[in-house]
């Protein structure tokens, strides 16, 4: 299997930071916000690999920075430290030292992003197809017949009705929405994915659809995922792959089966243990 | 009136600026320049961008016409020209676009091509094609940088599936040069294409924005499109699909204004009034000839 992405030592620091910020944060001493200074310590340290057709989960209570891992990675923030390596057929990408108009080549290209609220990722202003179209546009698809044929494509295979493509997402449902925020995500599609809690806050069934569907566009093309969440049934489901992360840091990491039947860090436990 | 005020209302500094932001727009065809637009002795909105390019260019040399909505004498347009000629002394003003060498002009591109000596002054109340699709600033300049256009695109898309066709009336968003896109001011679609490979510079001056920026001469301008759904100007076919002719002058190849009559019918007459008057002057020269 191809490798696709390597991130190694990333770290994002909110506030100015201070020399003790790192030794003084994180699962040990129990607090991301750093006593000496007041700067929070979102992630520190994060490294993993990713490879063709991989789908990857992060786990970790609200505030853990597994969000903040994806949106670095997919240029909504900027990391204070580390690198990222995005490999293409022939050309390898050092994430954060190109130039922003390479970028946004690669957010709108090659990356997929699917956030938990359907208002970040959607423009609610135009219409369902509209949404879709904007991504073709921003990949120089220049014909409308051709962009309106795509949108409907992808919109049958994310299961919305075609009937409604032209009605504005604010008149859908939640599943829907993320129905079409999953239809624009793969608008180009991209060999690799961006998961942000994509079921939390809808309800059981809706949430089944859409992880299968997730399933079976990832068997169909081969797409690699990075999956965050704190629903262990998404992660037991969907990934092969998991880090636990706590307060920043990641705490365990392997096989989500051994992950989830042997825990060894104490807080993997607790939260497998919790879980019904 | 002469006494204490410089040639051209505007100190030689002022127009200094005025004149180096103008070769800046030149040069990068289609960036809006920053300047300072200074306070005029009329509200902003009124042609106070489009004034201050015309007074920073002209020359006791030149022969000035100013136009609002196509026409000499409509209030704007008059109290434009009367303020020129008072405040530089010397000049010839004219409504005959042939013997002018610098055109202001609102809402309309003359319909007799321009020549390459000629300068056409635009007076411009939004340069900012992207601000119908993104409120901040900062981000239209990186956008403009990145020519990443695909939402005023999306706009269009939009449009097709609401209307089956474009929408936009004028401010048509225009590509400069493949990379630029410039709101070409309020002039109707059957004027773009006038933009593009024009023979004569046009300039374009916001004021109250303070923008100033150009589409040189012989410069590629292409209004947005898709390749299956193509630009189109106006249509002035009647309900049977003939053309309209301007009731005044004839002409059937013009931009035509609608006027209501008093019994309710409508009167269809040329936008540009100096066009209409030449044709007007010409078939009455045609038919004394015949009559010879």
């Amino acid at each position: 299997m191809r490798k696709i992405l390597e991130v190694s030592n990333l770290s994002k620091i909110y506030g100015k930071g201070c020399p003790r910020c790192i030794e003084s944060t994180g699962p040990e001493a129990d607090t991301n916000m750093c006593p000496h200074c007041g700067s929070v310590v979102a992630i520190h340290d994060v490294s993993f690999d990713l490879h063709e057709g991989e789908i990857l989960g992060l786990m970790g209570e609200s505030g853990s920075g597994k969000s903040t891992v994806v949106k670095n990675l997919y240029f909504d923030q900027t990391p204070t430290s580390g690198e990222a390596r995005f490999f293409e057929e022939d050309t390898t990408h050092e994430m954060f030292n190109l130039n922003a108009a390479q970028q946004r080549r690669l957010r709108n290209q090659r990356f997929g992003m699917v956030y938990q609220n359907p208002h970040l990722g959607l423009n609610f202003g135009i219409s369902s197809g509209g949404n879709i179209a904007e991504r073709l546009l921003m990949n120089d698809v220049s014909h409308y017949g051709e962009i309106r044929e795509r949108a409907k494509e992808l919109l049958s295979r994310t299961e919305v009705l075609l009937s409604r493509m032209d009605e504005s997402p604010a008149a859908f449902s939640g599943g829907m929405q993320q129905r079409v925020q999953i239809a624009k995500a793969l608008a180009t599609n991209p060999p690799l994915l961006y998961l942000d809690e994509v079921t939390t806050g809808l309800d059981l069934s809706v949430q089944a659809r859409i992880l299968d569907l997730i399933l079976e566009i990832q068997q169909e093309r081969n797409t690699a995922m990075i999956v965050v969440t704190h629903d262990l049934g998404v992660i037991r489901l969907l990934t092969g792959r998991a880090l636990v992360m706590k307060y920043g840091r990641v705490i365990e990491s392997g096989l989500t089966d051994q992950i989830l039947e042997d825990p060894q860090h104490a807080y993997t436990q607790r939260l497998v243990a919790s879980a019904l | 009136m002469s006494a204490g005020y410089n040639f051209g209302f505007l100190d030689e500094h002022a127009k200094k600026e005025v004149r180096r932001a103008i070769l800046k727009a030149i040069s990068i065809p289609g960036y809006q320049v920053p300047y300072s637009s200074r306070e005029m002795p009329m509200g902003r909105g009124f042609g106070t961008g489009g004034l201050q390019l015309t007074l920073s260019l002209i020359g006791a040399n030149d022969t000035l016409k100013v136009i609002d909505q196509g026409s000499d004498d409509s209030v704007n347009a008059v109290n434009l020209r009367q303020f020129i000629e008072m405040t530089c002394p010397g000049i010839d003003t004219t409504t005959h676009l042939s013997e002018a060498t610098l055109i202001q002009s609102r809402h309309r591109i003359p319909e007799t091509p321009l020549k390459p000596e000629q300068v056409l002054v635009l007076q411009v109340p939004y340069p900012d094609p992207l601000v119908v699709v993104e409120p901040s600033e900062d981000k239209r300049k990186i956008m403009h940088g990145e020519a990443d256009y695909a939402r005023l695109l999306v706009k269009l898309y939009e449009d097709i599936v609401k209307f089956d066709e474009i929408t936009i009336s004028h401010r048509y968003p225009t590509r400069i040069n493949d990379h630029y896109v410039i709101d070409p001011s309020p002039i109707p679609r059957w004027d773009v294409p006038k933009l593009d490979n024009s023979p004569a510079l046009v300039l374009f001056g916001a004021g109250r924005e303070k923008k100033i920026y150009a589409v040189p001469p012989h410069t590629k301008g292409e209004p947005l499109a898709f390749e299956d759904v193509p630009f189109r100007v106006e249509s002035f076919n009647d309900a049977q699909g003939k053309r309209r002719a301007c009731a005044r002058c004839g002409a059937t190849d013009s931009f035509l204004d609608e006027f209501m009559n008093e019994d309710g019918s409508k009167r269809y007459q040329c936008s540009d009034s100096d066009y209409c008057d030449e044709t007007l002057q010409a078939s009455k020269m045609t038919e004394a000839a015949t009559y010879a």
